[in-house]
């Protein structure tokens, strides 16, 4: 079985919500809180909120505020298709929603002070990580290790490390990439779509793509 | 009636990875190895009744298997406090308040009566809602972090109480929130909570079906026709008269009975009034039962509510409502009230039918009834919600990052 030059380092991470005193009352807040909050609160409300919204209609929060509070579908429905995997800078993310709702604004004036039916709470996320006692040398190990992650660190190591490494990439990946020597292998983890999957989804998704290398 | 709880084996760690898996387990482990035995007090008002000290009573002692030494403590006070505290209570969820200015130097003098029993030795102390709010006091001369726990619906306050009582959360290092939109421009940082249930509990295990049976046959409940169930202690704030109001309606369309299942906790002395009123609403109507249930009935009301068709939660006003997470958790429609910290739970027509009044309560009841399949739906996704947000070993992670990030900060 093929060995790795450096090994897969497996972390538990875990977040806390911190609630923020930003509260948009209205489209025309929300544009302007989107220029102005945290970087940490535009990731809670769209990168951590993958994590949690299996029921409703779209993952990003501002979407879905946008929609059940502001009644605005279209805006909403471009929101929630930002393609997060193509960022990897919040800075960046940010500027697009921003502009979004910005313009939306232009084209329908109206809808800038019209009060939406509840505020808008901004969050943040603030992330405590700690090593496992568990590293791979070799993808029978990675795929063990995978399969034994909690939720929130399976979204640490595939979803937020984009932004960690600041590359279109994930920790799994990067490792397979560099460390292993198969970047085929990487690429193909990387298409596999956390945006429109549950994070179990996800797990079963990644280890499925890993079962075929395992004996090579 | 059941009799007080004997002694038994308490859940362990390793009895939740069967529910969430081992990870879930082990990470919890691993977090609580990075406080390297610091220790938490807890402090509350009330050992028994009432969703506070449910909640301690399961917590407490996972917090000690992971490592985390914890002490918990409830603070004394004769029935004018809880008096006060009780009027408190009411004002901070909105209602109106003419207390008399006595009334502030009765709360302030049990709680520094407290304060000089109590010793704060502790790295973390967790003071649960406000009726011990003003122990903060004993901060200055100890080491510790100190957090206040809100467990109430705080986005409505009577402006006069929480003037009052304001200052005292500012002295804390950090407050717990059940809702973003409970919380108020604070200069300390505010984090969100949701309360949790546990799964392991006898009031949410897995019962065998003979026993539900045989539950509601002591009740005299007839399980051929359909049931409409509200658990909750006998207050105001849950509204029991207007459930009754809205099981009228539902009455001229379906033969269903409707059961209002709860106590009164030590803390609340207004429950025998609720309670009479009630009674009155009900007119001897066969078909209502009224269950004035002791803190110990928890099998009984695990039962009521697996056997239940329809569990509803129609309070006006809310801290969380955990007796809707623990229908949810038994895979029960569920219709209730869009305040607090329920829109968290029943996430509309996914996971259960949120209503605003008496009559869209009614109506939601008789959708449901005539509508199963959907009803059985609801049930199952409130489940898996459940499952994934207000079991306790979410909340005991939640704790555990605290700690961890107040160290840090210290």
């Amino acid at each position: 079985m093929k060995q790795a030059k450096e090994p897969f380092q497996f972390m538990a991470a875990s977040y806390l919500v911190r609630i923020r005193r930003e509260r948009a009352k209205t489209l025309a807040d929300m544009a302007r809180f989107l220029r102005t909050c945290s970087e940490a609160s535009i990731f809670y409300h769209t990168f951590q909120s993958l994590e949690s919204h299996h029921y409703s209609a779209f993952s990003s929060d501002f979407a879905q505020w946008i929609l059940a509070a502001c009644n605005e579908a279209a805006l909403a429905e471009r929101l929630a298709t930002v393609d997060l995997r193509e960022y990897v800078s919040l800075d960046a993310l940010r500027s697009t929603l921003a502009a979004m709702v910005e313009e939306h604004i232009q084209e329908n004036p109206a809808a800038a002070d019209r009060p939406a039916f509840e505020p808008f709470h901004f969050c943040e996320s603030t992330d405590v990580t700690v090593p496992l006692d568990r590293q791979a040398m070799n993808l029978a190990e990675l795929a063990e290790g995978i399969r034994s992650l909690g939720l929130q660190s399976l979204h640490y190591h595939f979803i937020t490390s984009r932004l960690r490494l600041r590359l279109v990439t994930n920790d799994f990946s990067h490792w397979i990439a560099y460390s292993l020597g198969w970047p085929e292998l990487a690429s193909q983890l990387n298409r596999t779509d956390f945006h429109t999957n549950t994070l179990e989804g996800v797990r079963a998704e990644l280890l499925q793509t890993i079962e075929p290398w395992v004996s090579r | 009636m059941s009799s007080p709880p004997t002694v038994v084996r308490a859940p362990r760690l390793d009895d939740y990875a069967a529910i969430l898996g081992h990870p879930e387990i082990n990470e919890l482990r691993a977090l609580a190895h990075r406080l390297a035995g610091r220790r938490v007090r807890m402090v509350n008002s009330t050992a028994v009744g009432g969703g506070v000290a449910e909640i301690l009573n399961g917590q407490v002692p996972l917090m000690e298997e992971l490592g985390v030494p914890t002490k918990w403590e409830v603070i004394t006070g004769g029935d004018a406090f809880f008096a006060v505290t009780k009027a408190f209570h009411n004002a901070l969820h909105g209602e109106p308040y003419d207390g008399r200015p006595e009334w502030l130097d009765i709360f302030l003098a049990t709680n520094e009566e407290n304060r000089r029993r109590m010793q704060f030795d502790e790295d973390f102390v967790v003071i649960h809602d406000p009726q011990p709010i003003a122990l903060v006091d004993a901060r200055d001369g100890s080491r510790g972090r100190w957090v206040w726990r809100c467990h109430i619906d705080l986005s409505h306050p009577n402006a006069q109480v929480w003037d009052f009582l304001r200052p005292f959360v500012e002295r804390y290092d950090a407050a717990i929130f059940s809702s973003p939109s409970f919380t108020h421009d604070l200069p300390i940082p505010q984090y969100l909570f949701f309360p949790t249930i546990d799964p392991l509990a006898d009031k949410n295990r897995d019962l065998e079906p003979e026993l539900i049976d045989q539950v509601f046959e002591r009740f005299g409940i007839d399980r051929k026709r359909p049931v409409i169930t509200q658990v909750s202690r006998f207050d105001r704030l849950k509204d029991p008269v207007g459930v009754v109001k809205a099981y009228r309606i539902v009455r001229k369309y379906d033969d269903c009975q409707l059961v209002l299942a709860g106590g009164g906790a030590s803390d609340d002395p207004e429950g025998e009034a609720v309670l009479r009123e009630v009674q009155e609403a009900a007119q001897g109507d066969p078909d209502v039962h009224i269950l004035n249930l002791p803190p110990w009935s928890h099998l009984e009301i695990n039962a009521l509510q697996r056997g239940s068709t329809i569990v509803l939660q129609k309070s006006l006003r809310e801290g969380f409502g955990l007796t809707v997470s623990e229908a949810l958790w038994k895979k029960k429609p569920v219709v209730a009230s869009a305040v607090g910290g329920i829109p968290s739970q029943v996430i509309h027509k996914l996971t259960g039918m949120l209503v605003h009044s008496v009559e869209g309560a009614a109506y939601q009841i008789r959708f449901l009834l005539s509508n199963p399949d959907f009803a059985r739906r609801l049930g199952d996704y409130g489940y898996e919600h459940v499952k994934e947000n207000f079991l306790i070993t979410s909340k005991l992670k939640r704790y555990l990052l605290l700690c961890l990030i107040l160290q840090q900060g210290s």
